[in-house]
């Protein structure tokens, strides 16, 4: 039996931490998260949960604390955003070069300078070669059920790797919608009890975390870690499948909408796909085949599934909320890598869009859309990359 | 007819966005009033904390930057090395300071950098929504210690003034209150000499102000001035912890 409520995207995941009741979180405020934590803390404090809740100086010490409690044994979790994900770049090769199954939300969150505290990908892209699992959610279901997810993700003992949890600053972590809550012991049973891999103070088996590795084993090091990650994707899809049954929601590796049979598309993350699935309808109902890609596991990238998808498409545009200045925007770049062994392959443009939280609206989708129906006629690109919704 | 009392021309005229009966504009009066009575406006860099004090460089009149949060300190070192005949100062609260920018402001005191620093103590994260900030008194109820603040989990408030006084490259250490018109002048009188202490090249100086936050403490304006009192004092008392001999 579902429970619906209508919460914020903040409180659904603290809702989702709380049924999972983790051993500890060590946590910093920073807006627009600090609602997430905050509920948590009232479930500490009212005795819903027995996790210690650490209340640290920073997100360096809160990244660092989450590592030592990961590595003792414990089942961990955290919440942080922009400048916070930032601070804790450091720790963040530490848990993943650790194996340690650490889950993460980050409300994503623009970088100074200028200071801005609204939704942007900045800060999770900026973590994208940090050796961490990333789930990207379009609204606050999708956060609160990836959530869930992430730690049978993180805990697969074929795995153990930390995963981050993205949903958008205000826009998803602020608004409230209309969520279907799962029940206590489903949840529960979905995540089971917490396995300890190699935890510390085993006497029989005495080990050291993070040691010295220098020019004879660094490297093997690395390629293990890469080769650990080219198992997720099928980890990801068997905790969907059994996520699916339990829910009745279904989980890929992306979300496609109206994309099967389309001639030109667009790739969009999180809450503002929510917006371009409207145009694409729009464009539909004047019979032009639209269709839309909405990347959910971001990290690992699964290149072949993506240029499966796209491979009919005549033009893609990419969008992205975040850059690279001097290159392109980052999912533009993975795209690209995922197109390029394709015999034909789709006409490709980069848009970025919605720094700092600027409004992405239907007017937006809709241009690149009839930028793309030209493309499409002409086979020609203009501009490969370009900011769109700019004040001139 | 002659004017008798006038703003400080070390406050712009933006009107400030602090709450109703919060303490932050008082110190920004007496740190801008300072400024002008030393006549080192023209020559004066701010560096803003992330916190309320975020807009700082709105009211200040004078060159303003603004640090990433806890790095205030850090980035005053580097104005105060480039440009030695400047005065320099930042104004920080407790979460800023003590909490994730520990280390900048233990070390710059640590070197002995000649800046200035304002302290302003809450007990809060006031920014943030009044979450629990290492300054928080014992029993003290936060959105993240709703039943009080208890020292077996949450551990005991910091006494920042106290703990820098301990180091040698800190010239002047002191803690005031702007509860009253008394603390307020003697608030003033210790940011003159922070300032002084700069000017002569001395060393590091800090005034640790503790300042109310009504909104985060979910108490009027003259019941916050009162907690203040009653609570604060006692736990963060008031006077000088480390001064140059021989006066300023
Ligand atoms: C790296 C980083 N972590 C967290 C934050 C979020 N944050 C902004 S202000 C603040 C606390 C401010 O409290 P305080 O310094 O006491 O100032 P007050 O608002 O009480 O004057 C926090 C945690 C941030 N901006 N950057
Ligand atoms: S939240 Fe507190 S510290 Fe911030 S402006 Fe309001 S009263 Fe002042
Ligand atoms: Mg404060």
């Amino acid at each position: 039996m579902a429970r619906v409520a209508a919460v914020t995207g903040n409180e659904a995941v603290a809702e989702a931490l709380r049924q999972i009741n983790p051993d500890v979180c060590a946590a910093y405020p920073i807006t627009p998260q600090t609602e997430l934590m905050q509920r948590f803390s009232s479930f500490v404090a009212n005795g819903k949960v027995d996790t210690e809740i650490i209340l640290v100086e920073s997100e360096h010490s809160a990244m660092s604390a989450c590592v030592g409690a990961a590595a003792a044994g414990g089942r961990v979790a955290t919440a942080t955003c922009g400048p916070g994900l930032a601070l804790m770049w450091e720790m963040l090769y530490v848990a993943s070069g650790m194996r340690l199954p650490i889950v993460m939300a980050v409300v994503n969150r623009s970088l100074s300078a200028p200071l801005n505290i609204h939704g942007d990908h900045s800060d999770a892209m900026g973590a994208r070669d940090s050796g961490w699992i990333q789930l990207w959610s379009e609204n606050a279901q999708e956060a609160y059920d990836n959530t869930i997810q992430a730690f049978r993700i993180a805990e697969h003992l074929d795995i153990r790797l930390p995963v981050m949890v993205c949903m958008d600053g205000f826009i998803i972590s602020h608004s409230i919608a209309r969520i279907d809550y799962l029940e206590d012991d489903p949840v529960k049973n979905f995540v089971a009890d917490y396995k300890s891999v190699y935890p510390l103070l085993d006497l029989d088996n005495p080990k050291s975390f993070g040691p010295l590795i220098l020019t004879d084993k660094y490297h093997e090091y690395k390629r293990a870690q890469h080769e650990v990650m080219t198992r997720v994707k099928d980890v990801v899809l068997t905790v969907a499948s059994d996520f699916e049954k339990m829910s009745g929601r279904k989980y890929e590796l992306f979300e496609t909408y109206r994309l099967d049979d389309a001639e030109i598309g667009i790739v969009i993350l999180n809450s503002a796909a929510g917006t371009a699935k409207d145009v694409v309808d729009s464009f539909r109902e004047r019979g032009v085949k639209a269709g839309l890609l909405k990347p959910r596991l971001f990290r690992p990238f699964p290149y072949e599934e993506y240029a499966q998808a796209l491979q009919r498409l005549k033009a893609v545009a990419v969008l992205d909320r975040s850059d690279s200045f001097g290159g392109y925007g980052p999912v533009f770049m993975e795209i690209c890598s995922a197109l390029y062994p394709l015999a034909q392959r789709p006409a490709a443009v980069n848009k970025i869009y919605g720094l700092g939280g600027r409004d992405f609206l239907p007017q937006h989708a809709a241009e690149v859309f009839a930028e793309l129906e030209e493309i499409a006629r002409t086979g020609r690109v203009k501009t490969t990359k370009e900011y769109i919704g700019v004040k001139e | 007819m002659a004017v008798a009392t006038r703003r400080t021309q070390g406050l712009t005229d933006k009107q400030l966005h602090y709450c109703p009966g919060c303490t932050h504009g008082i110190i920004h009066r007496l740190v801008a009033e300072a400024i002008e009575e030393l006549g080192v406006l023209e020559k004066t860099v701010g560096v803003c904390p992330v916190g309320c004090a975020v807009f700082a460089y709105e009211y200040f009149n004078c060159d303003m930057i603004e640090a990433a949060h806890g790095r205030a300190p850090a980035v005053a070192t580097g104005v105060k090395r480039v440009l030695p005949e400047s005065v320099v100062f930042t104004y920080q609260g407790d979460g800023d300071l003590a909490a994730i920018g520990t280390a900048e402001t233990v070390h710059v005191a640590s070197r002995g950098e000649k800046i200035t620093t304002v302290f302003v103590n809450n007990a809060v994260y006031g920014m943030t929504g009044g979450q629990m900030a290492p300054t928080t008194l014992l029993g003290q109820k936060t959105t993240t210690t709703p039943f009080g603040r208890q020292a077996d989990v949450a551990g005991f408030p910091l006494r920042v003034a106290e703990l820098v006084a301990t180091i040698e490259g800190a010239a002047y250490i002191t803690r005031v209150a702007v509860n009253t018109p008394k603390n307020i002048l003697r608030a003033k009188k210790a940011i003159l000499k922070a300032f002084n202490v700069q000017i002569q090249g001395l060393g590091f100086s800090l005034v640790e102000v503790l300042s109310t936050c009504p909104t985060n403490w979910g108490l009027s304006p003259p019941e916050a001035l009162r907690w203040l009192k009653e609570k604060m004092i006692p736990a963060y008392p008031l006077g000088e912890f480390k001064a140059p001999e021989g006066g300023v």
